[in-house]
């Protein structure tokens, strides 16, 4: 695990206690693993599961290449960071997730300056589902072209890894006026078809870029008809739900269904109504870092729950 | 070339007349501001014949997306982009950000008198 800088002795004790709260907060670099519906956190020092994993992935999100304003002037150094960090973890990815908000803006040049960064990651395949800033404008076009468009272009599609079923969905596509945004019928219907023939013992992933419950409502951090997902997943022993979108490590259990938000490589975000609006946090210089972050996934039991470990960028 | 001064002078001494007569006579441009994820003001009222523009002054993109289709949208605004509408017709003309469907705005397009 990497340190922080906490500021020397200039920290009186009293902020120094709340700045390693909210270090503990943001992670730092902590296996999570589920047992019987129960999360447990360890550190990384002498983490048993990870090294006798059948095999693990890495989630990535929220990299937002063309964003350029005070909370991260250099979106591609952090992005580059993470790689780094990804290819420093002593054995290759099975594959890759990437949940959203590849780009800043939906430009081309973005997804190309991304696609060009993303090579630097040795992992045989990647996943992509697209995040609202990847669709303005064109309903998702040119991330579709490039990262795949999945049933009927829509972006969404399911796969099989090694025991594993895992669904991608999409959840960009379907805002409306004041509301929460929606998967929609159509891909709720497909779902429904797709795990028709998965066996209730086979673990799932789901994943998407805004959270598949309600995180926050008033910021929109939510998905309106995820309660009818929920009625097709209830079946299966183990669930695990990924999303990026709120640039933060937010957590639940439900059942059955464990639920990660993960941090982004750009730009922290406040808390849930922390803030007058959910706009992009400026930390303390040299403290980025700890705010951002990629998460390794390792599937120790091919019937069991999967062991999140989240590292955050610290340098 | 003499008459031509006259209209000068006389838009002059419009423009420095009361703001009611100023509204009937200023070319009509009204600003909205986009910041801390909110349209300021939410409700505009104009007349018919006002150009609306919207200006991104968040460190976050948004759009201006009509709810009914009533006009055109805006592409994505980012931090500092403009987008500009002339409202030639009355009505009230609801939109929101369609990055952010929670932050709402109105423009109320009043008749000409």
């Amino acid at each position: 695990m990497r340190k922080t800088d906490r500021g020397g002795d200039k920290l009186k004790d009293s902020e120094r206690r709340k700045l390693l709260t909210c270090m503990a907060w943001a992670g730092g670099g902590l296996l999570w693993t589920m047992k019987s519906g129960v999360l447990s956190a360890k550190t990384l020092d002498g983490v048993a599961g990870a090294a006798d994993a059948d095999f693990s992935f890495i989630q990535i999100s929220d990299t937002h290449v063309g964003f350029h304003q005070a909370a991260n002037p250099d979106v591609l150094a952090t992005l580059q960071n993470a790689i780094g960090h990804v290819n420093g973890l002593g054995r290759a990815p099975s594959f890759v997730l990437h949940t959203g908000d590849v780009s800043h803006l939906s430009k081309p040049d973005q997804f190309d300056t991304a696609q060009q960064y993303f090579k630097g990651i040795k992992a045989d395949n990647w996943f992509y589902t697209p995040g609202e800033h990847d669709v303005i404008g064109d309903g998702g076009a040119e991330f579709f072209k490039r990262f795949g468009g999945g049933v009927n272009g829509k972006g969404y599609y399911s796969f099989d890894y090694r025991g594993m079923h895992c669904l991608c969905l999409v959840n960009v596509l379907d805002f409306q006026n004041g509301s929460l945004v929606t998967l929609g019928d159509e891909q709720l219907e497909w779902v429904e078809k797709d795990l028709k023939h998965v066996s209730s013992s086979t673990p799932i992933l789901v994943f998407a870029h805004i959270p598949l419950w309600t995180v926050y409502e008033p910021w929109g951090w939510g998905t309106a008809d995820a309660p009818r997902l929920y009625t097709y997943l209830r079946r299966f022993g183990s669930v695990t739900v990924l999303n990026g979108h709120i640039h933060q490590i937010q957590q639940k259990i439900e059942g059955n269904m464990t639920f990660y938000t993960a941090r982004g490589t750009a730009y922290p975000q406040p808390q849930p109504g922390a803030a007058p609006s959910p706009g992009p946090l400026t930390v303390p210089a040299g403290q980025l870092g700890s705010y951002l972050g990629i998460r390794e996934v390792h599937h120790v039991d091919i019937k069991g729950p999967l062991a999140v470990t989240d590292t955050s960028l610290a340098i | 070339m003499k008459s031509l001064f006259g209209i000068v002078i006389a838009a002059v001494a419009v423009t420095s007349m009361t703001s009611m007569a100023r509204a009937d006579s200023a070319p009509a441009v009204v600003q909205v501001n986009i910041f801390n994820y909110k349209f300021d003001p939410e409700t505009l009222t104009v007349p018919v014949g006002t150009t609306v523009t919207w200006t991104n002054k968040d460190e976050i993109p948004h759009t201006v997306a009509s709810t009914d289709k009533s006009f055109k949208d805006s592409p994505g605004l980012d931090t500092g982009d403009s987008y500009s509408y002339k409202f030639t017709q009355a009505g009230t003309y609801s939109y929101y950000c369609t990055l952010h469907p929670f932050m709402k705005g109105k423009v109320v397009v009043t008749a000409a008198p």
